[in-house]
């Protein structure tokens, strides 16, 4: 029975002004009735459960062992799956920190209807941030080049949010099996003074025995769902029914074809070429992002059931259809060192 | 219906394995992970077309395909042709999923292997079938035995390379299982591979005929790992209190061992106090019982104190509580451990305890197990640890529970994670020496003296004016009736410490020492002077966490390093620079100066009796004296 206490918190960042947008905080905690018998949990799969419970642990150990933690959330269906479990995780009080969005102004229409229906739904603190500065200075994805925008209205924006409401401890959906840097991050990845993230200086993981003592100024970055699959991910939003944004269901979708990816027209500031004409395709996406930067593939698949079929039998990577990833050889390393989620 | 199919298919469930590969440089790990990877098809075609480009670039394997580009992430590493840190990776089949710890096979990182072990079931102990058993093979097998690892797979690789000779391979079984036989593993499957080809790794290979076992995927799949943790006992760390409203009180956290029912009694361990197990909850509602690796938040039905740290168990199952404890100690850290400095624990969910080292008791050599003599512990080093906590903790011994017998070791200063261990058994002298109750105690010796105890720590380099300055204050705190007692560093040495050289070893035991009777002398009601050149932090801050916040006063000398090689009243400076005396603090030896000292004594401009004065005002500021 949740209460739908949810507040939106828009902030930005404006220039030589010390303005600091109040937040509030809900109501932390409420009640539930709590005599229900388990029935769901027990159709989960052996592996799913120990993933779910691993996340919650980590989760657990956050709120323990930090003064201020935030929770990364994007929209995607990682983001999606972290929030269900962390609901889990302090069942029956509220969630003890805030989501955080960073709103690069250029996600799809229905990701930031869903975003703002989802914390309406479960009564959670979403903080809403925009690198305000990178917008004036007119950065956009398509103009600007995906680095750039990627760098000013991702990176930066996330690290302003960070410094602007001092949160020393920040969840990330980021799983290991994205991408082959990932698969060395650490569950609890440090970040120096100034969120540099140095692969080197990276505390070793034994057992469960995270240590996370922080120095003034130092924050944490926390990957609750490292040892989680894509394919993991998807049959766990089937099993636990889990909404999803509706872009990730195949439907006839108005699309056109650019550096070798399909685009959505998702408004006007595609700004179509003159060779380009608009063309209903039944199209769903793997992964969602800023529009013009998100790639769609061509699918049937209009249910969680056909996507996890399709998953069985996927031919490429979820991240082919990110186009950030090709800017250059192991961009992924060189975005994380500049702070990058 | 397909849909229907694929629930049933993800319903059916699997469990999970998670292993460790272990092996030298060259020995084929992260070919034979990229190999197992890409025959159970979790490589997709975007990833392979990346991975030819690599291959071209990088790739060690000629024309083909190198499948060790597959796990080599970080720029640096895939240029230098070798992993460098743990990297982990998952495939899933029918039958089980799999978490795969890649650990590098050089020698300086221990650390990093001990890591990827440290939660892994099994271990595959890759061979490089023309080299047979190295002394790395012998060094990554030990560090597996030590971290709890019970199965090993002896993947003999590259029998390609010795043309899939039989009598190499029993040779090199031969060998490992003679070495292995004191390393308490259940099990040691010897398997004939090609991680290149892909022999024996998914399918049988026909070249090894002669080989009758199974393929190496095929034990991964089957091999039982549940049955191990299973027989254990019920242990619960409580790792957080959920406490939304009056109403509901929960602690809330993982199962590490066993498993418990609603209604069944448990055990506070540190307190002794028992109740019973009211609900187990979950938001998908209450559970009839939870097992090990479940998470969940437990109700109980008396109100007894219990917080984050506390270890649950049942009454008749208890864990060990003591407060000394020995155990295997790896060492992570470019800083040498040094015996005697105060360290911050975690045990379990039990966080920042305060302790120390107290003796290493040997150094293991991790290619021989030779136990060596040792007075320090370097990066990746492994040690036999006599380890103090300043409070009780609850733990079981490594070897009958993983998840409550290990331990980390994080500095105090850099927050640092310098050590990880594992605890062998506790020692029985915590509960043997139970402390003496005094009839008359410090606050009553204090008032008859009429004056409030405290220790006043000088500190400085050699030369600085320490000695002067606290021989003028013990003089002036005389004049005033005051009853003090003045510690010097020299004189020390002389009687108490005349064993103890200059070693930062030797350092900080002497620091302990002249800590503790400091101790007790304010015990006594004494005001205690002390002049120790006391170069680290770490020691400083020990003394001043033996006594109560305001009874410690800690007093920087501040004279520039230029100016007591001037003044050098002992000719100590002029022996120094010339080797005549090693280990010389501020000109081989580190000072460390005080970050937040209660006292800040800049010497340059002042007379040893300004300052000495200006140390009275201070006292009589903190109400330590009370002024004429």
């Amino acid at each position: 029975m949740q209460q739908s206490g949810c507040r939106v918190v828009r902030s930005c960042l404006l220039l030589r002004q010390g303005y600091r947008p109040k937040r509030k905080r809900c109501a932390k905690w409420h009640l539930t009735n709590n005599n229900s018998v388990s029935k769901k949990n027990h159709m989960l799969p052996k592996h799913l459960r120990r993933l779910e419970a691993e996340s919650i642990e980590i989760m657990r150990e956050v709120v323990a062992g930090f003064k201020n933690p935030v929770m990364l959330y994007s929209i995607g269906k990682d983001s999606s799956v972290m929030l269900h479990v962390a609901i889990k995780a302090f069942y029956p009080a509220k969630l003890p920190f805030p989501l955080l969005h960073v709103d690069t102004t250029w996600k799809f229409r229905e990701m930031i209807t869903f975003r703002d229906e989802t914390a309406k739904r479960l009564g959670v603190e979403l903080i809403v941030h925009v690198n305000k500065e990178g917008l004036e200075r007119g950065i956009n994805p398509i103009d600007s080049g995906s680095a750039l925008h990627t760098r000013v209205m991702k990176t930066d924006a996330l690290k302003q949010a960070l410094d602007l409401y001092h949160f020393d401890a920040a969840f990330g959906g980021a799983r290991r099996d994205e991408e082959k840097s990932r698969a060395k991050e650490r569950i609890f990845s440090f970040r120096s003074a100034g969120h540099v993230w140095d692969p080197r200086n990276q505390r070793p993981e034994l057992w469960n025995l995270f240590n996370t003592q922080l120095l003034q100024g130092e924050t944490m970055r926390v990957f609750a769902m490292s040892n989680w699959t894509e394919l993991d991910i998807w049959e766990y939003i089937m099993l636990e029914k889990i909404p999803v944004v509706p872009l990730y269901f195949a439907k006839q979708r108005p699309v056109v074809r650019r550096s070798g990816a399909t685009i959505m027209v998702d408004d006007k500031r595609l700004r179509l070429q003159s060779n380009e004409t608009p063309e209903m395709r039944m199209i769903r996406f793997r992964t969602l992002g800023c529009y013009p930067l998100s790639g769609a593939i061509d699918s049937d698949a209009t249910t969680i059931e056909d996507i996890v079929a399709e998953m069985h039998t996927a031919t490429v990577s979820e991240r082919q259809g990110r186009l950030i990833d090709t800017d250059e050889a192991a961009s992924m390393e060189k975005k994380k060192w500049e702070g990058y989620f | 219906m397909p849909s229907k199919a694929t629930i049933d298919r993800v319903q059916a469930g699997k469990d999970q394995l998670q292993f460790i590969t272990c092996g030298s440089v060259d020995d084929g790990k992260s070919t034979l992970i990229g190999r197992l990877l890409h025959d159970s098809k979790v490589i997709y075609e975007d990833q392979l077309a990346a991975l030819a480009r690599d291959s071209a670039k990088h790739g060690t394997t000629g024309n083909d395909v190198d499948f060790a580009l597959l796990v080599d992430g970080l720029e640096a590493e895939r240029e230098q042709g070798i992993t460098i840190d743990v990297a982990y990776r998952f495939f899933t089949t029918l039958r089980r999923s799999f978490m795969v710890a890649d650990t590098p096979g050089h020698e300086q990182y221990t650390r990093n292997m001990a890591t990827g072990a440290s939660n892994a079931q099994l271990a595959i102990i890759l061979i490089d079938a023309r080299k047979g058993v190295l002394v790395q093979t012998k060094r990554h097998s030990f560090i597996c035995s030590l971290l709890g690892i019970r199965h090993v797979v002896l993947a003999v690789n590259k029998i390609d390379l010795v043309k899939y000779n039989k009598e190499r391979f029993d040779r090199i079984v031969g060998d490992y299982m003679a070495f292995a036989a004191g390393l308490g593993f259940t099990s040691v499957v010897p398997i004939p591979i090609s991680a290149r080809y892909g022999d024996n790794v998914i399918n049988q290979s026909d070249k090894t005929k002669w080989y009758q076992g199974p393929c190496l995927l095929d034990y991964l799949e089957s091999i039982d790992i549940q049955s191990d943790v299973a027989r254990q006992v019920f242990r619960f760390p409580v790792q957080w209190v959920n406490r939304p409203n009056l109403d509901f009180r929960g602690y809330a956290g993982s199962v590490a061992s066993g498993s418990i029912s609603a209604g069944d009694e448990i055990v506070v361990a540190a307190s002794g106090r028992t109740t019973r197990v009211k609900r187990i909850v979950t938001q998908d509602g209450n559970l009839p019982r939870a097992d090990a690796g479940d998470a969940v938040t437990i109700t109980l039905e008396d109100e007894i104190d219990i917080g984050r740290g506390d270890l649950l168990a049942r009454p008749n199952e208890r864990p060990e509580v003591t407060d000394q404890f020995a155990a295997h100690l790896i060492w992570m850290d470019n800083d040498p451990l040094v015996a005697g400095r105060n360290y911050i624990f975690r045990i379990g969910t039990r966080t920042g305890v305060a302790g120390s080292i107290t003796a290493i008791k040997h150094r293991i050599d991790v290619n021989t197990r030779e136990h060596l003599a040792a007075r320090k512990l370097s990066l990746n080093e492994i040690g036999f640890c006599n380890v103090a906590t300043a409070l009780p903790v609850a733990f079981d011994p490594y070897e009958v529970n993983r998840k409550t017998g290990s331990f980390i070791v994080i500095d105090r200063f850099t927050n640092r994670t310098v050590g990880a261990g594992m605890i062998a058994f506790p020692l029985r002298r915590a509960t043997n020496i139970a402390r003496q109750p005094l009839s008359v105690g410090k606050s009553e010796r204090a008032a008859l003296k009429n004056q409030k105890p405290c220790i006043i720590w000088f500190t400085g380099l050699s030369g600085a004016g320490k000695s002067t300055i606290a021989n003028i204050v013990d003089q002036k705190l005389f004049a005033m009736s005051c009853h003090t007692i003045l510690l010097d560093g020299d004189n020390m040495r002389h009687g108490l410490n005349r064993d103890l050289g200059f070693s930062e070893a030797d350092r900080v035991e002497n620091i302990r020492r002249v800590g503790e009777v400091a101790k007790l002398m304010a015990d006594g009601g004494l005001i205690v002077i002390c002049s120790f050149i006391s170069p680290y932090r770490a020691e400083r801050d020990m003394v001043r966490n033996l006594v109560a916040r305001e009874e410690f006063i800690e007093i920087f000398v501040d004279t520039p390093l230029e100016e007591c090689v001037r003044r050098d009243p002992k000719g100590l400076y002029s022996k120094a620079k010339s080797g005549k005396i090693k280990n010389f603090t501020g000109i081989d030896a580190p000072y460390e100066i005080p970050m937040r000292p209660e006292f800040h004594l800049r010497t340059m401009d002042q007379t040893p009796e300004q300052l000495a004065e200006a140390v009275i005002d201070v006292l009589k500021a903190r109400a330590i004296v009370h002024g004429h």
